[in-house]
């Protein structure tokens, strides 16, 4: 999928993550993240978003990320949700991203 | 047989309260794209709800998702999302014929088919929020046998009817209530009465709640989880009731067990809708 533009998605409320999708040279994922509880959880939710991204076939993207706690599934559709605005998709295909 | 006490609405934008909901026990949980959710945010919570769906937070909790209604560009996407997610009931909102439930059903049989669900695997409720919608309540609420439930919805039924919500025994919901009940009842599916919206007066909610009892309904749809404990307080039944209950059933048991046709308790005859009867009191007071 590819990135067009800058894509947010989430808040900053207890329980949600804000996700911010953008354009970035290359075919790397720049991942930038700030967690409540990263000492805890910070790889493992590294490795959500770059799996993710990867399942929605995103590369060249700068992802900025501001944890509040959330579950697997609340991180999951909001990188999912950025990545889609970001790609100016309006239409989701559920069974790519199941 | 399955208690449809509480249906809790989530909005499903609101990635907290889909996170931490479960943990109130309702019956069922309804994630709402429609009226909860703003028009800039229908996409990211379809996201959000698909993904909770397939966590399966909410095991041994009634799923429902009520979609956008038909006369939207939203209700097709919802519905993909939705029955992809392998939720358990689709809550048509806004629901006036038949042909509203039928338009539905169709895209859903044909989700289904693409996804690999068994055909019929998804189920209906549809909710009545206006004149015309009482008024057609039993051909829709006996249409499909994906039909497992019927809703009254007070707000924009009151504003359909030129009226608003009085206090005490509410006469203006009287017929609708009355009708939509018997709709259910005739096809053999649960009704739930309406929601209350103000959630700091317990009196007015429990008032509330006494007149679904006693008319007869499984349950409300609620707003707000502090309202789930009180609903099954007001729904549990007696000592007496459930100590009545285990005897209809002993006896019921017995008289299987002798293999005798007729089943009597205390020199009464038992006919099979007290036995029915006496299951639902045992369950919800297991579920109390």
């Amino acid at each position: 999928m590819k990135i067009k533009q800058r894509g947010i998605a989430g808040t900053l409320e207890s329980s949600d993550i804000l996700v911010v999708v953008s354009p970035d040279d290359g075919n790397e994922v720049q991942l930038m993240l700030q967690s409540k509880v990263e000492k805890q959880y910070g790889a493992a939710i590294r490795q959500l978003v770059t799996e993710t991204l990867e399942k929605l076939g995103v590369t060249g993207v700068a992802v900025d990320v501001k944890d509040q706690g959330a579950l697997d599934c609340v991180i999951r559709a909001r990188v999912q949700a950025a990545v889609f605005r970001a790609a100016g998709e309006n239409k989701v295909n559920f069974e790519v991203v199941s | 047989m399955r208690l449809r006490r509480s249906m809790m609405f989530i909005p499903g934008d609101s990635a907290g309260m889909l996170s931490n909901s479960y943990i109130y026990r309702p019956d069922s949980v309804m994630f709402d794209l429609e009226d909860a959710v703003s028009l800039a945010e229908k996409d990211t919570a379809r996201l959000l709800v698909f993904n909770t769906l397939k966590a399966n937070l909410y095991g041994g909790i009634e799923t429902v998702v009520r979609i956008n209604g038909v006369e939207t560009p939203f209700w097709e996407d919802d519905l993909d999302m939705a029955v992809r997610g392998g939720v358990e009931v689709i809550r048509l909102p806004k629901t006036e014929s038949v042909a509203d439930v039928k338009e539905i059903e169709n895209r859903i049989e044909n989700i289904e088919k693409s996804c690999g669900r068994p055909i019929g695997d998804t189920k209906i409720m549809a909710a009545i929020e206006s004149a015309c919608g009482v008024v057609n309540a039993v051909s829709i609420a006996s249409c499909t046998p994906r039909m497992i439930a019927i809703a009254l919805a007070g707000f924009d039924y009151l504003v359909d009817m030129q009226t608003s919500r009085s206090s005490g025994s509410e006469p203006e919901l009287f017929y609708a209530r009355a009708a939509v009940l018997h709709a259910a009842r005739a096809a053999k599916i649960d009704a739930f009465d309406v929601a209350y919206g103000n959630v700091n007066d317990e009196e007015g909610f429990l008032r509330e709640v006494a007149i679904a009892k006693n008319l007869g309904f499984n349950g409300k749809s609620l707003i707000h989880p502090r309202q789930i404990e009180l609903l099954h307080k007001a729904y549990a039944p007696t000592t007496g009731e459930v100590d009545h209950a285990r005897k209809v059933i002993q006896a019921a048991k017995d008289a299987e067990e002798k293999n005798l046709g007729v089943v009597s308790l205390d020199g009464k005859m038992i006919d099979p809708p007290v036995i029915h009867e006496a299951q639902r009191v045992i369950l919800l007071s297991d579920h109390s």
